[in-house]
């Protein structure tokens, strides 16, 4: 089996701060940690492999620093990381990351799974694993909570949580897949794994290596902008309806249709 | 703050990370559990294997890293730092397995090392007895030929994972007669015909290690299965010991650590008198002496842990004996002050420090007595001064 787990490097939230101020994440000095979902990702990947055989590679889109992100997956088990960082790749929203990391799978060759974790805990936008699902032309499913492989070898039994509570689905490779926590049990690093990573080769592909357009990477490439972030501040109304059960519907109806709510 | 620059290697300084990860996320959730149901820690043995920590001291043709004695140090120090009942259990099945590797022929290494270094078989050390503790040579399980086979009987007292471990390193006299001469080790397998157990011993603390008689009723074991020649017995047994009591000296410098921790912390938190008890000078003399005893028996134990690594294992009985009597008289002392700086909390069951005294006991009694570890190291300066 072809395994890609896609991470990405996150500030560490147990150390970060927040500028009440500015509305910002103060990032500088906070370590650099692999995003929490993206350790069950790399599991799910990890005990396919180990149970199904085949090779687990591990992408991140980042600045060089992220080179230990991918070493710390290789210690965990992955058998190669690829570093995807170039200046251009800087900025990227969402649209512009699922471009260069579907550029890089695409030049892995044949893949039968990639495996995301559901979200990045900083960015919190949950759509970069569909997002590259649409673009690599493969069936998704996230929120994966429990995952095995049917008897023929290529259907993936899935169960998914929704709001309501959940599904269960059956998928055929290729597929993408976004999962949660509540998956999987990360392995430790194991003594071998973390002396093969001490040593391990992390290649870096930049745009050109890509093969990538400038107009479709990092700032350039992106179709939103933040413009600000902030804390939404709360100021409740309270007004407790009396008379009654009729009467206090009579009443909300008449403040749903002065809210615009609800078409007279 | 400083701390000691103890130059560790990059390789030394992953397996102290990868130790302290498991003791943190694997060893210390569970470590009150286990004292309480006296459960034998198969899921973290599990993990540690999966670490491959196991074959720490294990040459690399069977799958180990063929670390030293001070590698073995940092690893137990971590995992003390858990709980020592758990890190106990791994241990001895390193001490199990350094007589075959030790003393092994090749065949017997290419059968039972890279079993023991992946942690699929735990290995156990067997040469206690009710009649001999302290006195090794009084041991009274024997070992007779019978043509292809020996036959063992006897029984052998507390020990440590027996019933558990699959592969036993047991030391039995074959001729009374020609005294420390007179013991010959075996390799004993579970599951070889007349080889059984005792019930579980309930102790004052270790409880997550499984303590156990080990009884040789007309055990038949193939002729292959003696380790060494015949009459190395109580030689494989000491420098088996030799370069393991370093190890039990790092247990206790991993235990005290973790009581200090305990004590400090509670010392700053809680408020009497209007202030936080580390405050008053009472406590902070107790601390200092603390703190400052742990380093000086981390510092003793790491230097004789390299000192046996670079110079090769010969005549380091007296050195090795300092690092574990040392260190584990003051993990006792640390440990009870711990339980006294918590006050009342120490002494409950829902704080970890009356467990790390409990704990702490048997450190200054297995592995040889701390008294007998003053007898080596005097024996030792009698010898070492009649030269000078």
């Amino acid at each position: 089996m072809n395994i890609v787990v896609c991470i990405k490097q996150v500030p560490d939230a147990k150390t970060v701060r927040f500028d009440t101020e500015k509305g910002t994440l103060v990032r500088e000095g906070v370590e650099a940690v692999i995003n929490p979902f993206d350790f069950h990702a790399l599991e799910a990947g990890l005990q396919m492999r180990d149970t199904y055989g085949g090779k687990v590679t591990v992408l991140t889109m980042g600045p060089l620093q992220a080179e230990n992100a991918l070493r710390e997956a290789v210690s965990l088990g992955a058998d190669k990381g690829i570093l995807l960082s170039d200046r251009a790749f800087a900025g990227a929203d969402t649209l512009a990351t699922t471009y260069t990391l579907a550029m890089a799978i695409k030049k892995l060759g044949p893949v039968d799974l990639v495996l995301c974790g559901k979200q990045a805990i900083d960015g919190d936008t949950a759509q970069v694993g569909p997002g590259l699902a649409v673009r690599l032309g493969l069936p998704h499913v996230t929120c994966v909570n429990a995952l095995s492989v049917l008897d023929d070898g290529k259907t993936l039994h899935i169960m998914r949580i929704n709001e309501d509570g959940y599904d269960i689905l059956e998928l055929e490779m290729p597929a993408l897949l976004t999962v949660l926590a509540s998956l999987n049990t990360p392995r430790l690093p194991s003594l071998k794994g973390k002396m093969r990573a001490g040593k391990a080769d992390i290649p870096v592909w930049d745009a050109g290596e890509l093969g990538a357009e400038p107009g479709r990477i990092g700032l350039a490439g992106s179709a939103t902008r933040v413009i600000s972030t902030s804390v939404p501040t709360f100021k409740a109304r309270r007004e407790i309806l009396e008379g009654s059960a009729e009467e206090q519907v009579k009443a909300l109806v008449f403040r749903f249709k002065e809210a615009g709510f609800l078409n007279a | 703050m400083a701390q000691v620059n103890y130059f560790l290697t990059e390789e030394q300084q992953m397996i102290v990370d990868l130790t302290r990860r498991i003791a943190v996320e694997k060893i210390i959730p569970v470590r009150a559990k286990l004292d309480e149901t006296e459960e034998f820690p198969w899921e973290i043995m599990k993990d540690i294997a999966r670490s491959d920590l196991f074959g720490l001291y294990i040459p690399e043709e069977y799958g180990g890293f063929a670390k030293g004695c001070f590698e073995n140090c940092l690893a137990v120090e971590q995992l003390a730092y858990g709980c020592i009942a758990v890190t106990t259990t791994f241990a001895a099945s390193a001490l199990g397995g350094y007589p075959i590797l030790l003393f092994g022929t090749d065949e017997q290494k290419a059968r039972y090392l890279p079993d023991i270094a992946s942690g699929k078989r735990l290995v156990a050390f067997g040469l206690t007895e009710a009649n001999a503790g302290s006195d090794a040579a009084g041991i009274r399980t024997t070992a007779v030929e019978d043509g292809d086979h020996w036959v063992l009987n006897g029984t052998k007292q507390w020990i440590t994972s027996g019933g558990e471990a699959e592969i036993y390193t047991i030391v039995a006299m074959t001729d009374k007669n020609k005294g420390a001469r007179g013991a010959t080790a075996y390799i004993v397998e579970k599951g070889d015909p007349g080889f059984g157990y005792g019930k579980k011993e309930r102790k004052m603390g270790l409880n997550a290690s499984s303590t156990r008689e080990l009884i040789f009723n007309g055990c038949r074991i193939p002729k292959d299965r003696i380790l060494g020649r015949k009459g190395q017995g109580f030689i494989i047994a000491m420098r088996t010991l030799d370069l393991a009591r370093p190890g039990i000296g790092a247990i206790a410098v991993g235990l005290a650590q973790a009581a200090l921790d305990e004590a400090v912390r509670y010392a700053r938190q809680r408020i009497q008198f209007g202030q936080p008890i580390i405050t008053f000078q009472a406590l902070q003399h107790m601390l200092a002496d603390m703190a400052t005893k742990i380093e000086a028996s981390r510092a003793l134990v790491y230097s004789v842990a390299r000192t046996i690594d670079e110079e090769g294992a010969k005549d380091v009985a007296k050195l090795s004996a300092m690092a574990k009597v040392f260190a584990t008289d003051m993990a006792m002392q640390v440990t009870t002050d711990a339980v006294q700086v918590l006050g009342g909390y120490g002494y409950m069951k829902s704080y970890p420090v009356e467990k790390m005294m409990r704990d702490a006991k048997i450190l200054q009694i297995y592995e040889g007595t701390n008294q007998i570890m003053r007898n080596i190291i005097g024996q030792a300066l009698n010898k070492e001064y009649a030269k000078k």
